[in-house]
């Protein structure tokens, strides 16, 4: 599984890529996390704003900080 | 040097017909003005109506966003219902008393007035944000 936060860095970023890594960790689900910082790369995701969360290719949320919860619920969905 | 995210809370997010018709045209037009004015930021209606992930999820989550529509056949309510996207203001800019026509030099006074519609229609003046230049084709701040 591929995870990407969208930010170019910032705490909001920050803060969503730990819950990212926590929610992973917790799931105990194997993913590679990554964040992208780059705005012509963020662009290419068609996302309004950020952080953003993308998971396999998906964006699963925009905008703003998703819980850990809410994040291992789309972990264990994938 | 860390940089400000680009949240969109407190930015609403304008999505506006662009049709083959003055109206259309307005619409558009309204949405260049008020995102250069700071008052929002324009989205790619296209991108949703093409079911493109990145956008459909960005009109969903949010928090302030129109609706504009040129006239009743109601493009851009019908690719956001069809993308399921709940949408938070609407307008048609025809129930403005504008009629529609083929005629694309568009009036100042017209746009104008479609300006002051969407505000009222977003509930008044929203505070105006710093332009960022983050750069060209981004899509984010």
């Amino acid at each position: 599984m591929e995870i990407k936060v969208l930010g170019p860095g910032c705490p909001k970023c920050e803060a969503t890529e730990k819950n990212v890594k926590e929610a992973v960790a917790e799931s105990g689900l194997d993913a590679q996390v990554d964040k992208v910082t780059d705005l012509m790369e963020i662009a290419k995701y068609g996302v309004f704003g950020t952080p953003a969360v993308v998971i396999d290719g998906e964006v699963k949320s925009v905008g703003k900080i998703p819980g850990k919860d809410e994040i291992k619920t789309w972990i264990e969905q994938q | 040097m860390p940089q400000d995210c680009c949240a969109p809370e407190g930015n609403v997010m304008i999505l506006a017909c662009s049709g083959g018709s003055n109206v259309g045209q307005l619409s558009n037009q309204a949405a260049v003005e008020l995102t250069e004015e700071g008052f929002g930021k324009m989205f790619c209606l296209a991108g949703i109506g093409g079911h493109l992930g990145g956008f459909v999820q960005s009109a969903k989550d949010v928090p302030s966003m129109i609706a504009i529509d040129g006239c009743s056949v109601g493009c851009a309510k019908a690719i956001l219902e069809h993308a399921e996207v709940p949408i938070k203001a609407y307008l048609v800019l025809t129930d403005l008393g504008i009629e529609k026509n083929k005629d694309f030099r568009l009036r100042k006074e017209e746009v104008q007035k479609v300006k002051e519609a969407i505000k009222e229609a977003c509930g008044g003046e929203q505070p105006v944000l710093p332009i960022v230049e983050t750069g060209p084709s981004c899509c984010c701040g």
